[in-house]
Protein backbone atom coordinates (compact mmCIF):
# COMPACT_ATOMS: atom_id res chain seq x y z
CA UNK A 1 0.00 0.00 0.00
CA UNK A 2 2.76 2.36 -0.92
CA UNK A 3 0.23 4.03 -3.14
CA UNK A 4 -1.61 5.48 -0.24
CA UNK A 5 1.33 7.56 0.93
CA UNK A 6 2.59 8.62 -2.45
CA UNK A 7 -0.45 10.57 -3.51
CA UNK A 8 0.74 14.07 -2.81
CA UNK A 9 -1.62 16.56 -1.23
CA UNK A 10 -5.04 15.29 -0.25
CA UNK A 11 -7.83 15.52 -2.79
CA UNK A 12 -9.78 18.04 -0.75
CA UNK A 13 -6.79 20.35 -0.50
CA UNK A 14 -6.20 20.13 -4.25
CA UNK A 15 -9.84 20.97 -4.89
CA UNK A 16 -9.64 24.01 -2.62
CA UNK A 17 -6.51 25.15 -4.48
CA UNK A 18 -8.13 24.67 -7.89
CA UNK A 19 -11.29 26.48 -6.85
CA UNK A 20 -9.30 29.36 -5.38
CA UNK A 21 -7.26 29.67 -8.59
CA UNK A 22 -10.44 29.60 -10.70
CA UNK A 23 -12.12 32.28 -8.65
CA UNK A 24 -8.97 34.42 -8.89
CA UNK A 25 -8.99 33.96 -12.69
CA UNK A 26 -12.66 34.85 -12.96
CA UNK A 27 -12.14 37.97 -10.91
CA UNK A 28 -9.13 39.07 -12.97
CA UNK A 29 -10.92 38.35 -16.24
CA UNK A 30 -14.16 40.04 -15.36
CA UNK A 31 -13.23 42.99 -13.19
CA UNK A 32 -9.78 44.18 -14.32
CA UNK A 33 -8.55 45.69 -17.56
CA UNK A 34 -5.32 43.71 -17.79
CA UNK A 35 -7.32 40.63 -18.76
CA UNK A 36 -7.64 41.61 -22.44
CA UNK A 37 -3.88 41.52 -22.83
CA UNK A 38 -3.64 38.26 -20.90
CA UNK A 39 -6.34 36.74 -23.06
CA UNK A 40 -4.53 37.80 -26.23
CA UNK A 41 -1.35 36.04 -25.12
CA UNK A 42 -3.21 32.91 -24.11
CA UNK A 43 -5.20 32.83 -27.32
CA UNK A 44 -2.12 33.22 -29.48
CA UNK A 45 -0.60 30.32 -27.58
CA UNK A 46 -3.51 28.06 -28.54
CA UNK A 47 -4.22 29.49 -31.99
CA UNK A 48 -2.66 26.47 -33.77
CA UNK A 49 -5.56 24.50 -32.32
CA UNK A 50 -8.02 26.86 -34.01
CA UNK A 51 -6.39 26.26 -37.36
CA UNK A 52 -6.23 22.51 -36.76
CA UNK A 53 -9.91 22.42 -35.82
CA UNK A 54 -11.02 24.29 -38.90
CA UNK A 55 -8.89 22.10 -41.16
CA UNK A 56 -11.51 19.40 -41.90
CA UNK A 57 -14.05 21.94 -43.01
CA UNK A 58 -11.63 23.82 -45.24
CA UNK A 59 -10.55 20.52 -46.81
CA UNK A 60 -14.17 19.65 -47.54
CA UNK A 61 -14.85 23.11 -48.96
CA UNK A 62 -11.81 22.91 -51.21
CA UNK A 63 -12.77 19.43 -52.36
CA UNK A 64 -16.31 20.48 -53.20
CA UNK A 65 -14.96 23.46 -55.13
CA UNK A 66 -12.65 21.17 -57.07
CA UNK A 67 -15.54 18.90 -57.93
CA UNK A 68 -17.82 21.68 -59.15
CA UNK A 69 -18.57 21.29 -62.80
CA UNK A 70 -17.40 23.87 -65.28
CA UNK A 71 -21.02 24.60 -66.16
CA UNK A 72 -21.76 25.59 -62.56
CA UNK A 73 -18.65 27.74 -62.40
CA UNK A 74 -19.59 29.54 -65.60
CA UNK A 75 -23.08 30.18 -64.27
CA UNK A 76 -21.76 31.49 -60.99
CA UNK A 77 -19.26 33.67 -62.84
CA UNK A 78 -21.99 35.17 -65.01
CA UNK A 79 -24.21 35.86 -61.99
CA UNK A 80 -21.35 37.53 -60.14
CA UNK A 81 -20.47 39.66 -63.15
CA UNK A 82 -24.06 40.84 -63.44
CA UNK A 83 -24.11 41.70 -59.77
CA UNK A 84 -20.79 43.55 -60.03
CA UNK A 85 -22.14 45.62 -62.88
CA UNK A 86 -25.18 46.62 -60.83
CA UNK A 87 -23.07 47.52 -57.83
CA UNK A 88 -20.66 49.53 -60.01
CA UNK A 89 -23.57 51.52 -61.38
CA UNK A 90 -24.76 52.27 -57.86
CA UNK A 91 -21.24 53.17 -56.82
CA UNK A 92 -20.98 55.85 -59.50
CA UNK A 93 -24.00 57.58 -58.02
CA UNK A 94 -22.63 57.08 -54.54
CA UNK A 95 -19.28 58.68 -55.42
CA UNK A 96 -21.11 61.68 -56.77
CA UNK A 97 -23.26 61.92 -53.62
CA UNK A 98 -20.20 61.52 -51.43
CA UNK A 99 -18.48 64.44 -53.15
CA UNK A 100 -21.60 66.54 -52.87
CA UNK A 101 -22.00 65.60 -49.24
CA UNK A 102 -18.41 66.57 -48.46
CA UNK A 103 -18.93 69.96 -50.17
CA UNK A 104 -22.10 70.56 -48.17
CA UNK A 105 -20.32 69.56 -44.98
CA UNK A 106 -17.52 71.98 -45.85
CA UNK A 107 -20.11 74.73 -46.32
CA UNK A 108 -21.57 73.91 -42.91
CA UNK A 109 -18.10 73.91 -41.42
CA UNK A 110 -18.17 70.32 -40.17
CA UNK A 111 -15.55 67.68 -40.75
CA UNK A 112 -15.97 65.52 -43.85
CA UNK A 113 -16.56 61.81 -43.38
CA UNK A 114 -13.49 59.87 -44.40
CA UNK A 115 -13.76 56.15 -44.92
CA UNK A 116 -11.27 54.05 -43.02
CA UNK A 117 -9.46 51.01 -44.36
CA UNK A 118 -11.35 47.80 -44.96
CA UNK A 119 -10.20 44.26 -44.67
CA UNK A 120 -12.00 41.05 -45.55
CA UNK A 121 -11.69 38.32 -42.96
CA UNK A 122 -12.97 34.80 -42.86
CA UNK A 123 -14.57 33.31 -39.79
CA UNK A 124 -12.53 30.31 -38.74
CA UNK A 125 -15.01 27.55 -38.31
CA UNK A 126 -14.69 27.45 -34.58
CA UNK A 127 -17.27 26.75 -31.98
CA UNK A 128 -17.82 29.01 -29.06
CA UNK A 129 -19.99 28.33 -26.08
CA UNK A 130 -23.72 29.17 -26.36
CA UNK A 131 -23.27 31.58 -23.44
CA UNK A 132 -20.75 33.70 -25.29
CA UNK A 133 -21.44 34.83 -28.83
CA UNK A 134 -17.95 35.17 -30.20
CA UNK A 135 -16.19 34.20 -33.40
CA UNK A 136 -12.54 33.71 -34.31
CA UNK A 137 -11.30 35.44 -37.47
CA UNK A 138 -8.35 34.52 -39.63
CA UNK A 139 -6.83 38.02 -39.62
CA UNK A 140 -4.70 39.37 -36.79
CA UNK A 141 -2.37 42.18 -35.83
CA UNK A 142 -0.03 41.22 -38.72
CA UNK A 143 -2.81 42.34 -41.07
CA UNK A 144 -3.39 45.56 -39.17
CA UNK A 145 -6.35 44.48 -37.05
CA UNK A 146 -6.60 46.05 -33.61
CA UNK A 147 -8.95 45.80 -30.66
CA UNK A 148 -12.34 47.59 -30.97
CA UNK A 149 -12.39 47.53 -34.78
CA UNK A 150 -15.99 47.11 -35.96
CA UNK A 151 -17.15 44.20 -38.11
CA UNK A 152 -19.86 44.24 -40.76
CA UNK A 153 -21.19 41.79 -43.31
CA UNK A 154 -23.23 42.44 -46.45
CA UNK A 155 -26.43 43.00 -44.44
CA UNK A 156 -25.36 44.96 -41.40
CA UNK A 157 -23.19 45.32 -38.33
CA UNK A 158 -21.88 42.07 -36.87
CA UNK A 159 -19.76 42.97 -33.86
CA UNK A 160 -16.36 44.21 -32.80
CA UNK A 161 -12.88 42.82 -32.18
CA UNK A 162 -12.08 42.09 -28.53
CA UNK A 163 -8.69 40.43 -28.67
CA UNK A 164 -5.98 40.15 -31.27
CA UNK A 165 -3.14 37.73 -31.81
CA UNK A 166 -0.59 37.99 -34.64
CA UNK A 167 -2.51 35.61 -36.92
CA UNK A 168 -6.06 35.54 -35.61
CA UNK A 169 -8.50 37.67 -33.70
CA UNK A 170 -11.60 37.12 -31.63
CA UNK A 171 -14.70 39.20 -32.11
CA UNK A 172 -17.75 39.64 -29.91
CA UNK A 173 -21.10 39.73 -31.71
CA UNK A 174 -23.79 42.31 -31.07
CA UNK A 175 -26.04 39.53 -29.75
CA UNK A 176 -23.72 38.64 -26.86
CA UNK A 177 -25.25 39.61 -23.57
CA UNK A 178 -22.22 41.62 -22.51
CA UNK A 179 -22.44 43.77 -25.66
CA UNK A 180 -24.39 46.96 -26.31
CA UNK A 181 -24.37 49.31 -29.26
CA UNK A 182 -25.58 52.89 -29.70
CA UNK A 183 -28.24 53.24 -32.43
CA UNK A 184 -30.43 55.80 -34.10
CA UNK A 185 -33.86 55.09 -35.59
CA UNK A 186 -33.84 55.98 -39.28
CA UNK A 187 -37.43 57.28 -39.37
CA UNK A 188 -37.47 59.46 -36.27
CA UNK A 189 -33.82 59.99 -35.38
CA UNK A 190 -34.36 58.74 -31.82
CA UNK A 191 -31.18 57.54 -30.16
CA UNK A 192 -31.23 54.27 -28.31
CA UNK A 193 -29.02 51.47 -27.06
CA UNK A 194 -29.40 47.89 -28.21
CA UNK A 195 -28.18 45.26 -25.79
CA UNK A 196 -27.62 41.64 -26.73
CA UNK A 197 -29.54 39.02 -24.78
CA UNK A 198 -27.66 35.91 -25.84
CA UNK A 199 -29.98 35.01 -28.71
CA UNK A 200 -28.83 35.03 -32.31
CA UNK A 201 -31.90 36.73 -33.70
CA UNK A 202 -32.84 39.23 -31.03
CA UNK A 203 -31.61 42.44 -29.43
CA UNK A 204 -33.32 44.45 -26.73
CA UNK A 205 -33.61 48.23 -26.87
CA UNK A 206 -33.12 49.55 -23.38
CA UNK A 207 -34.12 52.71 -21.53
CA UNK A 208 -36.74 53.98 -24.00
CA UNK A 209 -39.41 56.08 -22.22
CA UNK A 210 -43.07 55.22 -22.80
CA UNK A 211 -43.68 58.27 -24.96
CA UNK A 212 -40.99 57.33 -27.51
CA UNK A 213 -42.16 57.24 -31.11
CA UNK A 214 -41.02 53.82 -32.26
CA UNK A 215 -42.89 51.20 -34.28
CA UNK A 216 -42.47 47.76 -35.67
CA UNK A 217 -40.50 47.88 -38.90
CA UNK A 218 -38.30 50.85 -37.93
CA UNK A 219 -34.77 50.52 -39.25
CA UNK A 220 -32.05 51.10 -36.69
CA UNK A 221 -28.66 52.44 -37.80
CA UNK A 222 -25.44 52.96 -35.88
CA UNK A 223 -25.32 56.44 -34.39
CA UNK A 224 -21.54 56.77 -34.18
CA UNK A 225 -21.90 58.16 -30.67
CA UNK A 226 -20.29 55.19 -28.95
CA UNK A 227 -16.96 56.06 -30.49
CA UNK A 228 -16.55 52.48 -31.76
CA UNK A 229 -18.91 52.04 -34.70
CA UNK A 230 -18.93 54.54 -37.59
CA UNK A 231 -22.24 56.24 -38.23
CA UNK A 232 -24.96 55.05 -40.59
CA UNK A 233 -24.53 51.27 -40.89
CA UNK A 234 -27.76 49.27 -40.61
CA UNK A 235 -27.94 47.11 -37.50
CA UNK A 236 -31.43 45.84 -36.79
CA UNK A 237 -35.13 46.15 -37.46
CA UNK A 238 -37.72 46.62 -34.72
CA UNK A 239 -39.92 43.53 -34.56
CA UNK A 240 -42.03 44.05 -31.48
CA UNK A 241 -42.99 46.97 -29.27
CA UNK A 242 -45.03 46.46 -26.13
CA UNK A 243 -46.12 49.36 -23.99
CA UNK A 244 -47.07 48.60 -20.42
CA UNK A 245 -48.05 51.63 -18.36
CA UNK A 246 -46.92 50.04 -15.14
CA UNK A 247 -43.35 49.83 -16.42
CA UNK A 248 -41.03 52.84 -16.66
CA UNK A 249 -39.75 51.88 -20.12
CA UNK A 250 -41.21 50.28 -23.23
CA UNK A 251 -39.99 46.83 -24.07
CA UNK A 252 -38.75 46.76 -27.65
CA UNK A 253 -37.20 43.81 -29.47
CA UNK A 254 -35.20 44.13 -32.65
CA UNK A 255 -33.86 41.58 -35.12
CA UNK A 256 -30.30 42.08 -36.42
CA UNK A 257 -29.94 42.30 -40.19
CA UNK A 258 -26.72 40.30 -40.17
CA UNK A 259 -27.25 36.54 -40.03
CA UNK A 260 -25.17 36.21 -36.90
CA UNK A 261 -25.48 32.46 -36.54
CA UNK A 262 -24.06 31.66 -39.97
CA UNK A 263 -21.56 34.37 -40.82
CA UNK A 264 -18.68 33.20 -42.99
CA UNK A 265 -17.01 36.33 -44.34
CA UNK A 266 -16.91 39.70 -42.63
CA UNK A 267 -15.47 43.11 -43.38
CA UNK A 268 -13.27 44.60 -40.68
CA UNK A 269 -13.50 48.39 -40.75
CA UNK A 270 -10.77 50.46 -39.26
CA UNK A 271 -12.37 53.37 -37.51
CA UNK A 272 -12.38 56.40 -39.79
CA UNK A 273 -11.93 60.06 -38.96
CA UNK A 274 -15.45 60.32 -37.66
CA UNK A 275 -14.92 57.93 -34.80
CA UNK A 276 -11.66 59.72 -34.03
CA UNK A 277 -13.56 63.01 -34.01
CA UNK A 278 -16.03 61.65 -31.44
CA UNK A 279 -13.14 60.47 -29.27
CA UNK A 280 -11.38 63.81 -29.46
CA UNK A 281 -14.61 65.63 -28.62
CA UNK A 282 -14.97 63.36 -25.60
CA UNK A 283 -11.45 64.01 -24.45
CA UNK A 284 -11.71 67.77 -24.67
CA UNK A 285 -13.17 69.23 -21.49
CA UNK B 1 3.55 2.99 -6.83
CA UNK B 2 4.10 1.74 -10.36
CA UNK B 3 6.11 4.06 -12.54
CA UNK B 4 4.07 6.26 -14.79
CA UNK B 5 3.87 4.95 -18.32
CA UNK B 6 2.45 6.51 -21.44
CA UNK B 7 1.47 9.80 -19.83
CA UNK B 8 2.02 11.39 -23.24
CA UNK B 9 -0.81 9.29 -24.67
CA UNK B 10 -3.16 10.59 -22.00
CA UNK B 11 -2.34 14.16 -22.96
CA UNK B 12 -2.76 13.24 -26.62
CA UNK B 13 -6.30 12.00 -25.96
CA UNK B 14 -7.07 15.18 -24.01
CA UNK B 15 -5.77 17.28 -26.90
CA UNK B 16 -8.01 15.35 -29.31
CA UNK B 17 -10.96 15.98 -26.98
CA UNK B 18 -10.20 19.71 -26.96
CA UNK B 19 -10.09 19.70 -30.75
CA UNK B 20 -13.46 17.94 -30.82
CA UNK B 21 -14.76 20.66 -28.52
CA UNK B 22 -14.10 23.40 -31.05
CA UNK B 23 -14.37 21.53 -34.34
CA UNK B 24 -17.10 22.97 -36.55
CA UNK B 25 -20.46 21.22 -36.76
CA UNK B 26 -23.49 22.15 -38.82
CA UNK B 27 -25.31 25.01 -37.14
CA UNK B 28 -28.29 22.89 -36.11
CA UNK B 29 -26.11 20.45 -34.22
CA UNK B 30 -23.96 22.76 -32.13
CA UNK B 31 -26.36 22.70 -29.18
CA UNK B 32 -26.14 18.89 -29.05
CA UNK B 33 -22.35 18.69 -28.92
CA UNK B 34 -21.27 16.47 -25.98
CA UNK B 35 -18.68 17.93 -23.61
CA UNK B 36 -15.88 15.76 -24.97
CA UNK B 37 -13.10 17.21 -22.85
CA UNK B 38 -15.01 16.63 -19.61
CA UNK B 39 -15.98 13.08 -20.63
CA UNK B 40 -12.36 12.20 -21.34
CA UNK B 41 -11.29 13.75 -18.04
CA UNK B 42 -13.94 11.68 -16.24
CA UNK B 43 -12.65 8.52 -17.94
CA UNK B 44 -9.01 9.10 -17.02
CA UNK B 45 -9.87 10.11 -13.47
CA UNK B 46 -11.84 6.89 -13.16
CA UNK B 47 -9.16 4.70 -14.72
CA UNK B 48 -5.99 6.28 -13.35
CA UNK B 49 -6.87 8.56 -10.45
CA UNK B 50 -3.21 8.72 -9.42
CA UNK B 51 -2.21 10.23 -12.76
CA UNK B 52 -5.14 12.36 -13.77
CA UNK B 53 -7.29 14.21 -11.33
CA UNK B 54 -7.98 17.73 -10.19
CA UNK B 55 -4.74 19.31 -11.46
CA UNK B 56 -5.14 17.99 -15.01
CA UNK B 57 -8.85 18.77 -14.95
CA UNK B 58 -8.09 22.34 -13.95
CA UNK B 59 -5.60 22.82 -16.79
CA UNK B 60 -7.90 21.25 -19.39
CA UNK B 61 -10.81 23.35 -18.12
CA UNK B 62 -8.66 26.47 -18.36
CA UNK B 63 -7.74 25.60 -21.96
CA UNK B 64 -11.44 25.08 -22.71
CA UNK B 65 -12.11 28.56 -21.31
CA UNK B 66 -9.55 30.06 -23.67
CA UNK B 67 -10.79 28.07 -26.65
CA UNK B 68 -14.53 28.62 -26.38
CA UNK B 69 -14.40 32.14 -25.01
CA UNK B 70 -16.15 31.78 -21.65
CA UNK B 71 -14.95 33.89 -18.72
CA UNK B 72 -11.53 32.54 -17.73
CA UNK B 73 -11.75 30.11 -14.83
CA UNK B 74 -15.40 29.12 -15.22
CA UNK B 75 -14.74 25.84 -16.99
CA UNK B 76 -11.60 25.30 -14.89
CA UNK B 77 -13.67 25.39 -11.70
CA UNK B 78 -16.45 23.18 -13.05
CA UNK B 79 -13.95 20.60 -14.40
CA UNK B 80 -12.08 20.53 -11.08
CA UNK B 81 -15.25 19.96 -9.07
CA UNK B 82 -16.45 17.11 -11.28
CA UNK B 83 -12.99 15.55 -11.28
CA UNK B 84 -12.89 15.79 -7.48
CA UNK B 85 -16.17 13.92 -7.12
CA UNK B 86 -14.99 11.18 -9.49
CA UNK B 87 -11.56 10.87 -7.88
CA UNK B 88 -13.08 10.62 -4.40
CA UNK B 89 -15.46 7.80 -5.44
CA UNK B 90 -13.58 6.04 -8.24
CA UNK B 91 -13.64 2.63 -6.55
CA UNK B 92 -17.42 2.70 -6.23
CA UNK B 93 -18.04 4.05 -9.70
CA UNK B 94 -15.83 1.39 -11.33
CA UNK B 95 -18.07 -1.33 -9.96
CA UNK B 96 -21.25 0.03 -11.44
CA UNK B 97 -22.81 -1.48 -14.54
CA UNK B 98 -22.48 0.44 -17.77
CA UNK B 99 -26.05 1.71 -17.53
CA UNK B 100 -25.59 2.96 -13.98
CA UNK B 101 -22.30 4.54 -14.97
CA UNK B 102 -23.92 6.34 -17.88
CA UNK B 103 -26.66 7.70 -15.62
CA UNK B 104 -24.07 8.84 -13.11
CA UNK B 105 -22.07 10.50 -15.86
CA UNK B 106 -25.25 12.30 -16.89
CA UNK B 107 -25.54 13.61 -13.33
CA UNK B 108 -21.94 14.85 -13.47
CA UNK B 109 -22.59 16.54 -16.81
CA UNK B 110 -25.73 18.16 -15.44
CA UNK B 111 -23.77 19.40 -12.44
CA UNK B 112 -21.12 20.76 -14.81
CA UNK B 113 -23.67 22.57 -16.97
CA UNK B 114 -25.40 24.04 -13.95
CA UNK B 115 -22.11 25.20 -12.39
CA UNK B 116 -21.20 26.77 -15.72
CA UNK B 117 -24.56 28.47 -15.97
CA UNK B 118 -24.60 29.71 -12.38
CA UNK B 119 -21.12 31.20 -12.65
CA UNK B 120 -21.84 32.76 -16.05
CA UNK B 121 -25.14 34.10 -14.74
CA UNK B 122 -23.38 35.66 -11.78
CA UNK B 123 -20.51 37.07 -13.88
CA UNK B 124 -22.16 38.14 -17.12
CA UNK B 125 -25.90 37.75 -16.50
CA UNK B 126 -26.74 35.10 -19.10
CA UNK B 127 -30.32 33.85 -19.24
CA UNK B 128 -31.15 30.20 -18.89
CA UNK B 129 -32.57 28.25 -21.82
CA UNK B 130 -33.48 24.57 -21.49
CA UNK B 131 -31.54 23.94 -24.72
CA UNK B 132 -28.31 24.36 -22.76
CA UNK B 133 -28.93 20.96 -21.18
CA UNK B 134 -28.86 18.92 -24.41
CA UNK B 135 -25.17 17.99 -23.94
CA UNK B 136 -26.18 16.11 -20.78
CA UNK B 137 -28.28 13.71 -22.85
CA UNK B 138 -25.84 13.38 -25.76
CA UNK B 139 -22.95 12.99 -23.32
CA UNK B 140 -24.78 10.18 -21.54
CA UNK B 141 -25.40 8.40 -24.85
CA UNK B 142 -21.78 8.88 -25.89
CA UNK B 143 -20.32 7.59 -22.61
CA UNK B 144 -20.48 3.79 -23.20
CA UNK B 145 -18.81 4.14 -26.59
CA UNK B 146 -16.17 6.53 -25.31
CA UNK B 147 -15.50 4.27 -22.32
CA UNK B 148 -15.03 1.25 -24.57
CA UNK B 149 -12.80 3.20 -26.97
CA UNK B 150 -10.59 4.71 -24.30
CA UNK B 151 -10.25 1.42 -22.46
CA UNK B 152 -8.99 -0.23 -25.64
CA UNK B 153 -6.68 2.74 -26.15
CA UNK B 154 -5.35 2.42 -22.60
CA UNK B 155 -4.81 -1.34 -22.79
CA UNK B 156 -3.28 -1.36 -26.25
CA UNK B 157 -0.76 1.30 -25.32
CA UNK B 158 -0.27 -0.05 -21.77
CA UNK B 159 -0.88 3.30 -20.19
CA UNK B 160 -0.71 3.19 -16.42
Amino acid sequence: MNDFFARGPALGLRLVLAVACSIGLMFVDRYTDSATQLRSYLTSAVSPLFYAASLPESVITTASEQLMSQQQLLQENAALKARLLQLDAQLQLLNFLQLENNKLRALLGSAPVVEGQRLIAEVLAVYSHPFSHQVVLNKGSNDGVAVHYPLIDDKGVVGQIISVTPTSSRAILISDNTHAISLRAERTGIRTIAAGIGQWDQLRLIHLPLSTDIREGDRLLTSGLDGRFPEGYPVAEVVSVSRDDSQPFISVQARPYAKLDRIKHVLILSPGSQVEAVRQAEEQP
Amino acid sequence: MRPAQGLGYIYLSLLAALLLTIIPLPYQMTLFRPDWALLVIIYWTLALPRRVSIGTAFVVGFLTDILVGTVLGVNALAFSVVSFIVAANYLKIRNFSMLQQALLVAMFLALYQLLLFWLSHFLTGVNFRPGYLWPVLTGMLAWPWLFWLLRRYRRQLKIQ
